[in-house]
Order: structure tokens, then C-alpha cells, then sequence
């Protein structure tokens, strides 16, 4: 149940330390190396058994979306500032629970009776939530909430229909979760595993273990939009659940290197493992920093299918985590021959 | 002009830069010491020497599209590549890297065609089905627009002058310069039009002390167009300042010296929308006394960008005597 386990976790941008303890002592027994930089980026190192022509990497993102503290009212509500991009609508009636003790609260409005015919037709804005923790007054909410505190949703993992998984933070955990399988692989070319922080803030941990590790390739493995719905036309929709790892061509940060989209669609090929181009060029994820902070790197992304992506009932298709886990230790165990594509 | 017409008229958007490669290198490879590309697609022509560390950079990549989806009727649907309106898209022709042609039209909304999203447009090839279609077009495949060479007086209109103009300029001057003290990097760089991509990785592997980025920019001479003091033909321009960059001081007024020095005709850039390079190359790693000269171009991110071949000459006088100078003195 590692997925299970690691979206349980709560670690919002800036707040992994949860998420990267797991992590540590779940790779630990598979890595030559392991480094905690001081953004808090986990990267290990995996010898390989043959040489190695090319620096070769894999990145996946340990931080979710979430909100922080930003004030305690006089009659102990809690203001909140969003973490991460968070579409103000899925906020409303959520729960969610604050700091490290996870103190229980809800997103709160007034009721419907209380709302002018006119307000009942507006989006309530972020900036006019508020967080109820139940607490009388600001003196009570501040003997366990602090200015700070990290807020998560509060939603537990949840399997549900044919092989769907319910939970929060797929995105990136279930990139997370892959990287530490294919930790307990032998490669031939060495290796390094990352596990970025802040990416949902601005792609942040991800510059940093860019310059320090000066790669020549850099493979991310993500959660991506998902929109295979009632209303949303087959050419519009980014990709589609079920149908496998998505391979991206372009996206907000990055375009993918060609050579290494045609390695990848290969591998998928040659073993039968369904996948998909991803059909949209939005979002971004952590190739912009590998192509931007550490010298000339060739990127690509692959990721597994997230429907109702960044918010708490985010939604995966089982097969799509395997086989995206499949075609990721097919990367890596062919990596070595990339020398010879670039 | 055979050769920008050449190097406007090739296949090129970003991330396609390897298109562009071959007609560059055979062009500088006799002036320089050696010619190599690195995965970011850019490409990098090295004149050794025993001086200092410079970089000067054209984008060889230019605006386009790229194939998001193909719908059951054979339709392309695309999104962006670099900063393209939806206005200046409609009706114009495409052109895919194997020659595929297409007309980019629009859904018809509410509206019209006001406020249209790249959702609401798509690429017709002709194809009467999706099979038919993907036998052309695959998803991730990238298109130019097309727009003939002509010219018109003193002036050149064609696609892709942002930047073959300024991959033409440094050509010449390369061309042009005789002795070289410094240790001197032309680099024809990657994937400029989606956020100054390949410059940046190219700077952080050279490390310059120097840059210069030669790109195009816009002119304020032309009916109803916001205030800018840049015309077309008067000169090649000194960049002062764009979104991406206040240039260096130093760089400014050697370029100022030495268009005194050799009579060339100058004008002074400030350039409120729009970044170059020039931004990505003075932020990497510990930084570089960056500056800019670039060619005045109307209409910049359409399929008739204009340029004046007396602005063409000027820069490339101003690049070669930037690229001759011992920059010991520089500081």
C-alpha cells in the first residue's frame, strides 16, 4: 500500500518533511547514496552495474497543493492564503486539518437562507473563506493553530469503482511511488532518483538539484490533467484515463526532447504497454528547471492520468499507475543506451 | 539576400531548431575553429582565442504550432508555440515539417471572432477523416506559418525574421571580422520563443564573461502604433532596456564607442513588451555584462515581419566590431 501511504501524508509546498522521512527509509535499502539538500530535495544515487556515458536522471515531486495560516480572527477563525494553484469553487465545505498536530477544520460560508439572490449566483473568493476549528475565540484557536501552520486537505486514500483509487496529492505522489519502485531495480547506467520540493510554488526544488547535479537527460514522472468528462470534447481532453502512461510533447515549461519522446514510445511499443500523447500544452512541471538551471539537458515527462487534479478527490486508474511504473524501469533499464539516441 | 531568404524560409519553430543546422554550419564553419549542437538543440560555433569568454546569440527557432489532437473529421487541434494571437492566426496557411499544408480557421462563437481562445481554432490539411489525417500528422508534430520572401524598396518581408534576421547578421559578421583577440562563442540558440530556454543552458556550459544578443524589435513609426523611438531605417539598435534585461552599462556605451568609431548609424532600443536572450544569458550562473543589438522590425510575430536591408548592414558592422574588440578593457 505504499500509495496509500504516501498520499495519507500531508506535505504541502515548503512542509515535505512528512513525505520525505517516509521516503528516506522506504529507499534507503536500494540507493549507494542518498542526499538532503538544504531545500529539502531528496536525490539518490544508484551505482550502476555497467558504465555510464551519460548523466541520467528521474524526478518526481513530493509536495502537494494545500494552504498556510495567514491570520486568526478575534472570534477564532482562520484565514488561510492557498499553497499551490487551487480553483477557489472545489474549495467550500472541505476539511481540512492544520499544522503538525492535524487539527480537524472546515472551510465555512454562511448559509444559503443568509445569501442575497445575487451573492447565490457568485463564486465565493478565496480571500472571503475562512477555516472553522471550532475554537470560541482567538485566544482558544491560538493554543493549537499558529500563524504558519501548513492546512491539507483532509481526504483519505479510497478505492473505489474498477481498479480507481480516490485520494489526495496524487499529484506527485504517484510519481513518488513509482520512483521508489523502480529504486529496487539493478540498472546498468548509474542513476539518480530525485524527489523534488515546492514544484506546485514555482518548480523551485527542482533548480536546485539541477545545478547541482548538471545531468545530460532528466526524466520527470508526474500526475497530469485529466478531463475525460460529460461536456469536454475527445480533442480537448489532455488525456484519458485508463489508457496509460501519457507522454508529453510540450507543456508550459518544457518541450519535450524529440529523441527521447521516440526512446519512450518505443520502449512502450517493443514490451506492449498501452500509452498515450498527452494532447495538451498546459501546466508545468519540473523539466523547465532541469533545461534551465544545470547546462544543456534533454527532458521528457511521462505521467499517469489525474482526474480532478489538485484538489482532495483526486482520481487515478490503477492500470495506468502500473503500467506508467512498468515503462519507467523500462526507461531506466535501457538508459544506456541513450548515449548512442542523443 | 539569398541567404536570409534561405534562412527565413526554412522549417524552424522552437524545439525544431536541428532543421536550421545544416544551412548555419556550412555558412560559419570555414571562419571558425569548430561547429558542434548540444541537446537543447542549440547550435554553437566557437573561434578560439587567448582572450576573454564571449557569447553572442541569435534564436534560430521561430513561433508556431503544435498538433494537440486530431478530431474524427480530420481536423487539427493545436495550441501555441511562442506568442501568437488568435487574430493574426485565422486564415493563415501552416506548414508541417514533411510539407503538409494547412488553413487555420475558427469555430464559430457567440461573438464572432472576438475572443477567441486557440481552443475555438483549428488546422484543416484537407483530410475527410482522423485515419486520413494521422497519416500526415501526428500529435506532437510542430508547424511554421508560411509567408513569402519579397522585397519591397529597401525593405525584406518574410516569416521567421524574428530571428533569422538576427542568425543572418551574425553570419556576416563572422563573415566580416578579421582579427579576433577574444575567445569567441556565436551561438545560434534553441527554444527563445517559449521563455529564452536554450540561451540559458548554453550560457550556463560556456560561462561568458560578455554577451551580446541580437534579436529583432519593434518600431514606433507605423500608423496608430503605441510610442517607441525606433524607425525603420535609421539604424541598427543599442538595447537599453526590454522586459527581460536593463542591459549592461558598460556593453551599452562600447557599442556606443565603437558605432562613433567606425561611423555606424545607431538608434537606442527601449522595448517595454518583450524579452530576449539577452535576459536569460546576464542570470545564469554568476552572470554576464549582456547587452543587445537588434534589428528594428515591423509587424514581429506574423507571417510578413518586416526589416531594412540598410538596418541589416548597420548591425552586422556594429556585431563584427563588438566581436573584434579586445574586451580586456571592458568592465
Amino acid at each position: 500500500m505504499l500509495l496509500k501511504n504516501l498520499t495519507d501524508l500531508n506535505g504541502v509546498s515548503g512542509n515535505e518533511d512528512k513525505v520525505r522521512e517516509f521516503i528516506k527509509e522506504q529507499i534507503t535499502p536500494y540507493a549507494d547514496e542518498i542526499t538532503v539538500d538544504t531545500l529539502g530535495n531528496i536525490i539518490a544515487f544508484k551505482k550502476g552495474t555497467g558504465k555510464s556515458d551519460l548523466r541520467i536522471g528521474f524526478c518526481a515531486h513530493m509536495d502537494e497543493v494545500g494552504g498556510i495560516v495567514s491570520k486568526i480572527t478575534d472570534d477564532g477563525f482562520i484565514k488561510f492564503k492557498p499553497v499551490g494553484g487551487i480553483d477557489d469553487r472545489i474549495l467550500l465545505s472541505k476539511r481540512v486539518v492544520i499544522g503538525d498536530n492535524k487539527i480537524p477544520g472546515v472551510i465555512g460560508i454562511k448559509a444559503i437562507h443568509l445569501q442575497e439572490d445575487d451573492e447565490r449566483k457568485k463564486i465565493v473568493k478565496q480571500k472571503s473563506m475562512y477555516i472553522d476549528i471550532g475554537a470560541k475565540d482567538k485566544e482558544e484557536a491560538e493554543t493549537v493553530v499558529a500563524l504558519g501552520d501548513y492546512i491539507a486537505f483532509d481526504s483519505e486514500y479510497m478505492e473505489m469503482g474498477e481498479g480507481k483509487i480516490k485520494a489526495k496529492a496524487l499529484d506527485d505522489r504517484v510519481g513518488c511511488a513509482i520512483l521508489i519502485e523502480a529504486m529496487k531495480h539493478t540498472y546498468e547506467n548509474d542513476m539518480y532518483f530525485c524527489f523534488s520540493t515546492r514544484e506546485e510554488i514555482g518548480i523551485r526544488g527542482a533548480g536546485v538539484i539541477a545545478y547541482r547535479l548538471q545531468l545530460d537527460v532528466a526524466f520527470m514522472v508526474e500526475g497530469t490533467i485529466e478531463a475525460h468528462l460529460p461536456f469536454v470534447k475527445d480533442y480537448d481532453c489532455p488525456t484519458f484515463m485508463g489508457r496509460g502512461p501519457a507522454v508529453f510533447h510540450i507543456d508550459g515549461g518544457s518541450i519535450s526532447n524529440k529523441k527521447l519522446i521516440n526512446y519512450i514510445c518505443g520502449l512502450a511499443e517493443e514490451n506492449g504497454v498501452s500509452y498515450q500523447h498527452r494532447q495538451s500544452g498546459a501546466g508545468g512541471n519540473d523539466a523547465r528547471a532541469f533545461t534551465a538551471n544545470g547546462g544543456s539537458c534533454a527532458t521528457a515527462v511521462v505521467a499517469v492520468p489525474c482526474r480532478y487534479i489538485h484538489s482532495p478527490v483526486s482520481m487515478i486508474d490503477e492500470s495506468d499507475y502500473k503500467a506508467t511504473a512498468e515503462l519507467v524501469r523500462l526507461m531506466a533499464e535501457n538508459s544506456y543506451k541513450l548515449g548512442g539516441i542523443l | 539576400m539569398e541567404l536570409l531568404r534561405k534562412l527565413t524560409q526554412n522549417f524552424g519553430p522552437s524545439g525544431c531548431e536541428t532543421a536550421l543546422h545544416d544551412i548555419i554550419k556550412a555558412e560559419v564553419e570555414n571562419y571558425v575553429d569548430e561547429v558542434y549542437s548540444d541537446v537543447l538543440g542549440n547550435l554553437i560555433a566557437h573561434k578560439k582565442g587567448n582572450g576573454k569568454k564571449v557569447m553572442v546569440c541569435a534564436h534560430a527557432d521561430e513561433i508556431g504550432i503544435m498538433v494537440k489532437s486530431i478530431d474524427d473529421k480530420g481536423y487539427i487541434h493545436f495550441t501555441n508555440i511562442g506568442g501568437l494571437g488568435t487574430f493574426t492566426s485565422i486564415y493563415q496557411r501552416v506548414q508541417f515539417a514533411n510539407g503538409t499544408v494547412g488553413v487555420v480557421s475558427y469555430e464559430v462563437k457567440d461573438g464572432g471572432a472576438k475572443n477567441l481562445k486557440f481552443d475555438d481554432l483549428y488546422i484543416d490539411i484537407g483530410a475527410s477523416s482522423k485515419e486520413e489525417a494521422e497519416k500526415l500528422v501526428s500529435v506532437g508534430d510542430q508547424a511554421m506559418f508560411l509567408g513569402d520572401f519579397a522585397e519591397t524598396g529597401e525593405n525584406v518581408i518574410s516569416k521567421a525574421m524574428d530571428d533569422r534576421a538576427g542568425v543572418y547578421v551574425m553570419i556576416e559578421a563572422l563573415k566580416m571580422m578579421k582579427d579576433c583577440p577574444n575567445d569567441l562563442y556565436y551561438v545560434f540558440t534553441s527554444q527563445e520563443e517559449v521563455g529564452l530556454r536554450g540561451a540559458k543552458g548554453a550560457a550556463f556550459d560556456i560561462a561568458p564573461e560578455y554577451a551580446l544578443a541580437i534579436d529583432v524589435t519593434d518600431t514606433g513609426d507605423t500608423p496608430g502604433c503605441s510610442r517607441m523611438a525606433v524607425k525603420l531605417g535609421d539604424g541598427a539598435c543599442i538595447k537599453v532596456l526590454d522586459s527581460s534585461i536593463i542591459c549592461s552599462k558598460a556593453i551599452r556605451d562600447l557599442l556606443t564607442d565603437l558605432s562613433e568609431e567606425k561611423g555606424i548609424k545607431v538608434q537606442y532600443e527601449v522595448l517595454k513588451a518583450g524579452g530576449t536572450d539577452a535576459g536569460a544569458i546576464f542570470a545564469t550562473k554568476s552572470g554576464a555584462l549582456t547587452g543587445g543589438v537588434s534589428i528594428p522590425t515591423r509587424y514581429i510575430h506574423t507571417p510578413s515581419e518586416m526589416v531594412n536591408k540598410f538596418d541589416l548592414k548597420e548591425c552586422i558592422r556594429l556585431v563584427a566590431a563588438f566581436s573584434e574588440h579586445n574586451m580586456e578593457d571592458v568592465k
